[in-house]
């Protein structure tokens, strides 16, 4: 079986920064994995590289063995890639669900339909209800996405990712600026949403119950260079990664 | 909640038709129906216009250019070709502005934000300055006189209703599509561009539909105008008739679909009565406008949904906010 990303030697620099250093590495389908590292590490940026947002200075990406380094976003969302931002990245002035529904028309190649009212797709907007239900945003569906909650506003940005029925799902510190409970709840809807699609899932996250609650496999960077990669149990014990986070004296 | 919203805008159409219809019967002099038939031709091109700017956020500072297009193939052909091109002219105007804009539009979407403005402010520039300088085959500066719609067109009042239905129609064709998928992405591409590419969409194929689609209305427009005034001028191709539409626009509102038509009629009204009063009328009607917006920023027909919305939430207030969401 193929794996469901491959990254081979990956680099990018901004300038003389290193914010890629040579990063390979394999996701299997369906595996829930985590990218962990301090602040400026590269992560987002390592992102930016596999959905299309950068286009990496050298090195491979592989989507189910087909190279995808260097293809627009566009490109990359059609074949299977969702993402979602670390500052949610809605559509503020259009209600929760054409948030959702419109990038259900985009996965359906309904949007150049330029006559039929919006609300007469029921396909898309079944869909769309579907994905706001399992975030449990249903009852949000018809508020202004600027309206809801910090909280709501980042479950719809991965509403409007899952739409799109992605085979693989980047988030972005999906908690990042949520109230501890409100982190709670949505580390168990990620592990939740991550079984019912059959999602292959990476995220990036500074929560560390979060972390080593759901992931099966973790990643830490460093410097823009992969140092550590293995179980929870293994990264836990790591030196390397204590010391990356900790500093020499740890 | 959507059908009684529905049954309200029905409602309004019809409204907005029958007086319009009503006003060659209600007319004290012809006068009032050619400011009629102005207010309707500028308020379809204002509408054309803010869907670049309201819904798309594209704020073009050229559109006089495919207004100017629309006049001037009527003018030119008629002219160069004799009176039966009249009508064929039309459409014939309406294919060059799409094949303008296209062209065009590939270069002008190259950039966003003031360098967008200002590069659809120098292309319409240039062929006002073309229009102007070529006299022998635009007749330059004095522009070209005595173009008779054909047939019954000619009578006054069978062209009112003509434009009226072309108006309506356009208008009617404009709020499907503003309120369609299209539209919807059109909205999405202006509040958060980044994201239509990462739901599978690209921006600037998008910009180009609308550019393209709202210049080809726009050329519409210049071209009913023919009829009414019976003469084209440079001045249709001159910076102040794309400036025009975005005052209209910014006046009645530019988050609103009828904002720009509603801004339209304020305008031409205001510009029509202070006009009549005094020979110094731009400089009150620059005053006028500029208390408009202080005291509007939203738009008349902005302010007037803002109130409405604040009127609701205060009425609702109590809880049922999250239970009446249902669907």
């Amino acid at each position: 079986m193929k794996p469901m990303l491959r990254l081979e030697g990956l680099r990018k620099s901004f300038g003389g920064l290193r914010v890629t250093d040579e990063v390979s590495f394999e996701i299997q389908p369906q595996e829930i994995a985590a990218i962990i590292g301090p602040n400026g590490a590269g992560k987002t940026t390592l992102f930016n590289q596999i959905t299309g947002y950068l286009a990496p200075d050298g090195g491979h990406v592989f989507l189910e063995g087909q190279e995808i380094a260097g293809l627009t976003p566009q490109k990359i969302v059609k074949m299977g890639v969702g993402r979602a931002f670390q500052i949610a990245s809605i559509f503020p002035d259009e209600t929760a669900l054409d948030n959702v529904r419109a990038a259900c028309m985009s996965k359906l190649n309904q949007t150049r339909h330029l006559w039929r009212p919006v609300e007469r797709f029921n396909r898309a907007t079944e869909q769309a209800f579907a994905v706001l239900a399992s975030l449990g945003l249903e009852r949000q569906a018809d508020r202004m996405a600027y309206e809801l909650a910090h909280g709501d506003q980042k479950l719809l940005d991965i509403g409007i990712a899952l739409v799109l029925e992605p085979k693989l799902l980047l988030l972005d510190e999906p908690t990042a600026g949520m109230s501890p409970e409100e982190r709670q709840l949505t580390r168990q809807l990620i592990k939740q949403l991550w079984a019912q699609y059959k999602l292959t899932l990476i995220f990036i996250e500074h929560d560390m119950d979060m972390v080593f609650g759901i992931a099966e496999r973790i990643m830490v960077l460093n410097h823009g260079a992969l140092i550590a990669d293995g179980t929870p149990g293994e990264i836990r014990n790591n030196k390397e990664v204590i010391t990356a986070y900790l500093g020499e004296e740890a | 909640m959507a059908s009684s919203s529905k049954y309200k805008f029905g409602l309004l159409w019809s409204v907005g038709f029958v007086a319009f219809a009503l006003v060659p019967v209600l007319m004290t002099s012809r006068y009032q129906m050619n400011l009629a038939s102005h207010i309707l031709i500028w308020g379809l091109f204002a509408v054309a216009f803010n869907m670049l700017w309201g819904v798309t956020g594209m704020l073009s500072f050229g559109q006089a250019l495919y207004f100017g297009i629309g006049a001037y193939s009527i003018g030119l052909f008629v002219n160069h070709a004799g009176k039966a091109w009249y009508l064929p002219a039309i459409p014939i105007g309406l294919v060059a502005a799409a094949m303008l804009s296209f062209l065009l539009g590939l270069l002008v979407i190259r950039v966003s934000g003031v360098y967008f403005t200002m590069l659809t402010l120098a292309f319409a520039q240039l062929a006002w300055q073309v229009t102007f300088k070529w006299y022998d085959f635009t007749g330059g500066d004095d522009g070209i006189q005595g173009i008779i719609a054909p047939g019954i067109l000619a009578n006054k009042m069978v062209y009112y209703y003509f434009v009226l239905v072309v108006v309506f129609i356009s208008v009617w064709f404009l709020k499907r599509l503003a309120y369609s998928p299209f539209g919807l992405i059109l909205r999405c591409v202006q509040q958060n561009p980044n994201r239509v590419r990462f739901i599978g969409r690209s921006v600037k194929m998008n910009q180009l539909r609308i550019y393209v689609i709202s210049s080809v209305f726009a050329a519409l427009a210049g071209s009913l105008m023919v009829g009414v005034d019976n003469s084209i001028h440079t001045d249709m191709l001159f910076w102040t008739t794309s400036g025009e539409v975005i005052l209209m626009s910014v006046l009645g509102g530019i988050n609103q679909f009828f904002g720009p038509f509603v801004g339209a009629v304020i305008l031409i009204l205001l510009e029509d009565i202070i006009g009549a009063k005094t020979e110094f009328w731009p400089i009150f009607l620059g005053t006028i406008v500029l208390i408009f917006v202080i005291l509007f920023p939203k738009g008349v027909v902005g302010e007037i949904q803002h109130l409405r919305h604040r009127l609701k939430i205060a009425g609702e207030s109590g809880g049922r906010h999250e239970t009446h969401a249902s669907a």
